[in-house]
């Protein structure tokens, strides 16, 4: 057998390890390990692509080093922002790390084009289709996933920014890109790829502005989604099978989690991307003009720890406030006292929690809270009547009744997790501003809602020492 | 390569629609974040198609964006499975958790 059909097999190899990979992906018991043999099947193959004949390696030894230099630089910059970064920036830097993917389509793009460009002969016309593709779609996620970043890590508004006739002038952009990729097609003019690149780099960004900060965990698994294309587009290019297989298996099954992600939001894929969802901060009780005046009730740490000692019932519902605040710590400190003293504890967690589906249960987890206390969404409203105290800690728009009360709110219809059937409710926020989603909550004017208002660590922190005190 | 060849790319490529929406078809929405990292991670193997145009760039222009694509898919791959080692590294059974596992069913049941 010749070294080519070695290769070959190495190829197959890691692509068959990365659909068992994503298989055990799917299951908490077989995650790591899924995702090991992921990181193994994807050495052993990067390492055979240095003898793989196609890169030609053997004849261009600068090129070689300058490759060894390319991923070095790489991974000596992207190990220690993966260890480092905080559990609470990890959307962004998925975002980052997509992009990145993304932006590596695009660039196999270009240069394969200015190789083909330098041929006697035009290749065939689905070859240069294959690469604007991988170009068109890369660049996309390249451009999108930095704005997304932009907007988690707060480098500018994490609200919608819309313009007039903002879907109009985005298609327009949109049917612009497909005639200069058609053009392109016809003539394999240099200069034509280029401004086909740099329109849908524009493209990228715009489809991201209008979308609110709460949607945008949903845009980073489209845009991972979109990469994963990207790449089964740059594999049709350089006729390879592992990155078709590799880009399509994230493509299609990262399509079908971005559904499933906007389904948890009660919402369809299409109304998160174009509805600039929460550019409007609307009073969602319907009592337009009368929310201003509402009266709060806020408490006492002591009030309120001596209401958990000697409750028989206590639900813990986190939300994004409580991951910022690092607080997932002290959440679990709090549980356990009160455990300790004999009260039911359990922690309801929303699908959407946190900054991406699943996001709490990992904080959570760091924090070596046990499965067994973590309640989903459903199972945990079965209970909730029964509750003496929903303590709602940073968390929102994932408690409004209006989702289930109010037709005319933008999150009708979105799950939420019923804490206003709850005997009391405890709202540990930062302040009276609205949730993500802009929206006023009527459950915090409600009689049996009692604030306290601080920054959810200290506030955590204050109960724990009031609850040692009762 | 000719009209047999793209046939043959676009039947791998159709099959594996279909192979990674089953995969994929229940996944307990805990690790809904691990996996999009996961996968995330995986769509990195576009490193081997940085690696095998760096390869072949002649020129300056060409040797310079392969030198980019090599660098940004080796953040891509590195970085991508990384941060998801981590991120799963939280989930580890801790000793005696085997009870609280099995109450778990629909969770387990995802692995079916």
């Amino acid at each position: 057998m010749t070294l080519a059909i070695w290769i070959d097999l190495i190829y197959l190899l890691a692509a068959v390890a990365f659909i068992i990979a994503l298989k055990g992906l799917s299951s908490p018991k077989h995650a790591r390990n899924g995702n090991l043999l992921a990181a193994a099947a994807a050495l052993v193959a990067v390492g055979a692509t240095f003898f793989n004949p196609e890169a030609e390696f053997k004849h261009h030894t600068t090129n070689l080093i300058l490759t060894i230099v390319a991923m070095v630089v790489g991974a000596v910059v992207a190990v220690p922002v993966a260890r480092l970064v905080k559990m609470t920036a990890m959307p962004q830097l998925v975002a980052i790390f997509n992009g990145v993917g993304g932006g590596a389509a695009a660039l196999i793009s270009i240069v394969v084009f200015l190789q083909h460009s330098q041929l006697p002969t035009k290749p065939a016309v689905y070859t240069i289709a294959e690469g604007l593709l991988g170009l068109l779609i890369g660049c996309v996620s390249f451009s999108g996933s930095a704005i997304a970043f932009a907007k988690l890590q707060e480098l500018m508004t994490g609200r919608p920014i819309t313009y007039p006739a903002q879907q109009v002038i985005n298609g327009l952009v949109g049917v612009a890109i497909v005639g200069l990729a058609l053009a392109t097609l016809l003539t394999g003019s240099v200069t034509l790829m280029v401004i086909t690149a740099v329109l849908s780099l524009v493209l990228g960004i715009i489809f991201v502005l209008p979308i609110g900060g709460a949607d945008v965990p949903v845009l980073i698994s489209l845009l991972n989604s979109f990469t994963g294309l990207a790449v089964a587009a740059s594999g049709f290019t350089l006729n390879n099978n592992l990155l078709i297989i590799a880009g399509t298996l994230v493509g299609a099954s990262g399509l079908l989690l971005t559904r499933m992600m906007s389904k948890a939001m009660g919402r369809s894929l299409a109304n998160v991307l174009f509805s600039a969802f929460g550019s409007v901060v609307t009073a969602g009780g319907g009592a337009d003009g009368t929310g201003e005046t509402r009266q709060v009730k806020t408490g006492t740490a002591e009030d309120i720890g001596v209401l958990l000692a000697y409750a028989r019932k206590v639900v813990i519902i986190p939300g994004y406030g409580l991951a910022v605040a690092q607080a997932q710590h002290t959440a679990r400190e709090l549980a356990d006292l009160l455990m300790e003293k004999g009260v039911e504890v359990f922690y309801a967690i929303h699908p959407v929690a946190g900054r991406m589906p699943g996001h709490m249960n990992v904080l959570l987890a760091e924090a070596n809270v046990p499965y067994d206390e973590l309640k989903e969404m459903d199972e945990a409203n079965l209970e909730m009547s029964t509750a003496d105290v929903a303590l709602v800690v940073g968390a929102n728009d994932t408690v409004n009744p209006a989702a289930k009360n109010t037709p005319g709110s933008p999150i009708y219809g979105m799950p939420i997790i019923n804490a206003d059937e709850a005997a009391n409710v405890i709202f540990l926020k930062r302040s009276m501003r609205p949730g993500f989603a802009g929206i006023d909550n009527d459950l915090l004017f409600d009689d049996k809602t009692t604030l306290l208002f601080g920054d959810a660590k200290d506030t955590l922190a204050k109960l724990v020492a009031a609850v040692r005190e009762a | 390569m000719n009209t047999t060849g793209i046939l043959e790319f676009l039947t791998v490529f159709i099959l594996a629609i279909f192979v990674g929406n089953e995969v994929v078809s229940r996944v307990p929405s805990i690790l809904h974040t691990p996996l999009m990292s996961g996968s995330n991670a995986i769509h990195g193997i576009v490193l081997v198609g940085a690696m095998i145009v760096m390869g072949t760039a002649s020129g300056a222009a060409q040797v310079v964006l392969g030198f980019f694509a090599v660098l940004l898919a080796t953040l891509n791959i590195v970085g991508g499975f990384t941060v998801t080692d981590r991120m799963l590294e939280m989930f580890k059974a801790k000793p005696g958790d085997n009870a609280a596992k099995s109450k778990k069913p629909d969770a387990e049941g995802g692995a079916q």
